[in-house]
């Protein structure tokens, strides 16, 4: 399939600036798109800048093998607009944020939009990649086919590395068919019946692919066949919600107002039927937007860390500082010293010398 | 360890860690475990433990950890590549006695299970629940959790439901320095890198599993199968594309040629018509309305690419008999030769074509039938070769063709294993995946787990050396070079 779009190999060049700071020494941020600049820790000074921006274009895409194959800097609009001219989508919506997000942005943070309890995380739908590890050498994990356990699953773990393991220069991943209809319900509620309500949904066989409490008001999104959703409709209360709000676009990218905020958003993770989290000075409605059917749940307000983090960690959960990082928290959930040390054999198994991304997850990897 | 003395010393010590039936040493009974599903490769191992507490798994770890005992762990022996095969000078770690199922969460749709608990026991305890663990290989009656986790199992659903990665959401497992480590979580994502993505898979090389936390699903509101009958394999293979480019994803779409469906006819009976070149089942879930809308379509669509018959199952018991001929299509081709062999390889699936091609001019080649089992929607081929291993000369000659089709599958943009592992058996093809380099990194990555080597070493990965080796077993077409090392 011819492409119009930019489309560009710089993957040697890449190789050869990693090879360079590898003899120098020194230390590289990767950047893309840059979209998800504010997320995780500042990456430590003295770095210098590997922008794989120029590293883009789709490689190969067979609709009918629901595997598209694209190189990192590729940016996800035109990822999503050749699978829409396909009647295809990325099952799990990444978010673009403020726009400009890429390919290999998406996958190295591996964030995942509303649609993900119900269609898959990035991390399940990557399928296999090219890489450049700390000894400057491209590799291949994975592949362009849907089963494949030749080797370690090296390319899903890739996902949500923030690029401290390699850079990332190729990504295949699953893709599949686009609903034909889509229509969102919506009705009011407390936050308890919301999640009780969200996740009866779960135990029963409806083509839900959305489910989000926000300001009182619970949204449920269903997706398939014109049959499906008319159908599923009789089970769930509440009016339609006009295709024109682009709700489920505006919380993917985080434009509702709920994060117009200059407060610290936190994003907490927990098992979907938590009940709301008590926390004191957050008010129990408006300080909180729950996804992901209660298992993503957003929080805004400026409150010590502890505050949040010990509640949600006794429910099994774990939070992420999302944005507006106050007093030097942790970002991201800290790791108990077993683990840490663990994932720091690991990293150094792949970045020998600790040149990319340094500190961006977390200080000691 | 070297010498008898410290062998006894380790047994002794052993002994002292676990209840007496649950340490076997004599020969007669460790034949049991001398090998996995692939009995072409057997050996005993120097001791077998059977423990049903997690501190006993630890202590045996911290034991052989300090007396640099290699541990193979064994789920219910059902693998396909030899995973679990035992090393003469190893421990065999049994951990089927670990079976009960330790809590089922309808509230947040998961259950809490011990690695030895059998695939299907899992769908059996979630069923007052309607839930059900969708991962479902043809071997779900008796093959483990845990094995189905070192595998990374597939199975007839796992085109829409996905495998065994993409339902399981926390695993336990314990280090070969005896340490308890959770990776994953009960949520849908945990802090740090990935572990349990990496973990799933590892054929028992990383850690050992010692409690699994799976997503459950809602059961459908209604399955339903549609079977469609081809006069020609190439022309079943693209009504799999023309069924997807509908914008379909089955629940399952499997296919099987004519041998394979004489065969399964044959013994159970199935339905199958018996003179088709292929046929390709095609199973539909979800709701009452949508399963009723796709079944319209996709019997359309099977017409429209020339079957020559096309059935809906009318009632469940005519679905589970369409499904018995396809999950008993393994032993059902057994019965056609004493014995036969089973490869795994995936491809592209718009590659059917050639490849269904190629295995055939070689099936001739080399004087040996093929029945093709293909789990079609995902592109994974089980060509299975019927051969006798009695008569001398034709188990090497079935590996040489075996190795032949997952070489052609390489090549054409695939891989040597979509679901059953690589295990002993396709250690050499391994060589022909992938690049030094990227062999070397697997090997700092299983290092960053267990820098001794003690888990399951030898399997998965090959060295390098060994891969050169091979490269020069190449080279001379087929006259080995080395013929005194070891090439399972
Ligand atoms: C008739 C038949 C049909 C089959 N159909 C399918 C199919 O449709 N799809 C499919 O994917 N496979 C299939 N298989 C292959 C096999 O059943 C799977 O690979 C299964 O997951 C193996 O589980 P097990 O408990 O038997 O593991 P075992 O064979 O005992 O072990 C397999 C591997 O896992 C490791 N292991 C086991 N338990 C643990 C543990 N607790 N911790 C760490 N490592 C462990 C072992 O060391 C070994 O490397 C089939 C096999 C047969 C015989």
């Amino acid at each position: 399939m011819i492409l119009q779009i930019k489309n560009q190999c710089i993957s040697e060049q890449l190789q050869s600036q990693v090879l360079r700071a590898i003899d120098e020494q020194m230390s590289l941020n990767i950047v893309a798109g840059n979209s998800k600049r504010f997320l995780g820790r500042s990456v430590q000074a003295k770095c210098r800048v590997l922008d794989i921006s120029a590293h883009c274009g789709i490689i190969e895409y067979n609709p009918c093998e629901l595997v598209l194959t694209a190189r990192a800097g590729t940016p996800l609009k035109e990822v999503e607009k050749i699978l829409a001219e396909n009647g295809q989508m990325l099952p799990f919506e990444p978010p673009h944020f403020a726009g400009g997000a890429t390919l290999g942005g998406a996958i190295a943070s591996g964030l995942s939009g509303p649609r993900r309890p119900y269609a898959g995380s990035a991390r399940d739908l990557v399928l296999g990649c090219k890489l450049l590890n700390g000894r400057g050498e491209i590799l291949r994990f994975g592949g362009q086919v849907m089963k494949n356990v030749a080797g370690y699953d090296v390319s899903r773990l890739m996902v949500g590395a923030y690029g401290t393991l390699g850079v990332l220069l190729e990504i295949s991943l699953k893709v599949l068919p686009r609903p034909v209809v889509s229509t969102t319900y919506c009705h009011e509620c407390k936050p308890e019946a919301a999640i009780r309500f969200m996740n009866d949904l779960l135990r029963r066989a409806l083509p839900v692919d959305g489910a989000c409490y926000y300001k009182g008001q619970c949204y449920v999104r269903i997706s398939g066949s014109q049959q499906a959703v008319t159908t599923a409709s009789n089970d769930i209360p509440g009016e339609a919600l006009s295709y024109q709000s682009h709700f489920w676009q505006n919380l993917r990218d985080h434009q509702l107002s709920f994060f117009q905020t200059n407060t610290s958003l936190w994003r907490i993770s927990c098992k979907p039927a938590t009940a709301p989290i008590k926390i004191k000075g957050i008010a129990a409605v408006n300080d909180w937007l729950l996804d992901w059917g209660g298992a993503q749940r957003w929080l805004v307000g400026d409150i010590e860390a502890g505050r949040v983090r010990d509640p949600v960690l006794s429910q099994g959960g774990h939070t992420t500082c999302f944005r507006g990082i106050k007093n030097n928290v942790d970002v991201f959930q800290p790791l108990s010293q077993p683990m840490l040390t663990l994932q720091q054999r690991l990293k150094k198994s792949f970045d020998p010398l600790g040149l990319f991304n340094p500190g961006r997850m977390y200080a000691a990897l | 360890m070297t010498n008898a003395e410290q062998r006894r010393q380790f047994i002794k010590e052993l002994g002292l860690l676990l209840p007496f039936d649950a340490l076997l040493t004599e020969v007669e009974e460790m034949r049991p475990y001398e090998c996995d599903g692939l009995s072409v490769y057997r050996r005993l191992p120097m001791a077998v433990a059977l423990p049903d507490q997690v501190e006993q798994v630890q202590a045996i770890m911290r034991l052989c950890h300090e007396y640099k005992v290699p541990v193979v762990a064994r789920g219910a022996g059902t693998g396909l590549s030899g995973g679990a095969l035992p090393l003469e000078n190893g421990l065999l770690l049994s951990l089927a006695k670990f079976n009960r199922i330790l809590n089922i969460d309808p509230a947040n749709a998961q259950a809490t299970v011990e690695p030895g608990v059998r695939n299907l026991a899992i769908t059996e305890a979630a069923k007052p629940y309607n839930l059900y663990y969708a991962p479902d290989p043809s071997s779900q009656i008796a093959c483990t959790i845990g094995g189905n986790v070192a595998e990374n199992s597939g199975g007839v659903h796992c085109l829409k439901y996905g495998l065994t990665v993409h339902n399981v959401l926390q695993v336990k497992i314990i280090t070969i320095e005896g340490e308890l480590m959770t990776l994953g979580s009960e949520t849908l994502d945990s802090p740090g890198y990935d572990l349990l993505a990496l973990i799933t898979g590892s054929e028992g090389m990383l850690g050992i599993f010692i409690e699994i936390i799976v997503k459950l699903l809602p059961i459908p509101e209604r399955a339903q199968v549609v079977l469609a009958a081809f006069d020609d394999v190439e022309k079943a293979g693209e009504a799999v594309g023309a069924i997807i480019a509908e914008g379909i994803i089955p629940a399952g779409l499997e296919m099987m040629d004519k041998l394979a469906i004489q065969a399964a006819e044959d013994f159970v009976h199935a339905g199958y018509p018996r003179d088709a070149a292929a046929i390709l089942l095609c199973e539909l879930d979800g709701s009452n309305a949508e399963v009723s809308e796709q079944i319209m379509t996709v019997r359309d669509v099977l017409k429209k690419q020339g079957a020559t018959e096309v059935r809906t199952a009318k009632d469940e018991a005519e679905r589970q008999r369409f499904w018995k001929g396809r999950k008993s299509a393994f032993p059902a081709v057994g019965r056609l030769a004493p014995d036969y062999y089973c490869m795994d390889g995936t491809i592209p699936r718009y590659q059917l074509p050639i490849v269904l091609k190629r295995i055939n001019d070689l099936s001739a080649e080399y004087g040996l039938p093929v029945a093709n089992v293909f789990h079609a929607g995902d592109g994974n081929l089980h060509p299975l070769i019927l051969y006798d291993a009695n008569k001398p000369g034709e188990l090497e000659k079935t590996e040489a063709f075996g190795s032949k089709i997952l070489e052609f599958c390489v090549a054409v943009g695939g891989t040597i294993t979509g679901e059953h592992g690589v295990g002993m058996e396709k250690i050499d093809q391994m060589c022909v995946q992938f690049q030094s380099a990227e062999l070397s990194q697997f090997h700092a990555v299983k290092e960053a787990f267990d820098p001794e080597r003690l888990l399951n070493p030898g399997k998965a990965v090959p060295t390098l050396q060994r891969c050169a080796e091979f490269g020069a077993m190449h080279v001379h077409h087929g006259q080995l070079k080395y013929p005194e090392l070891e090439r399972f």
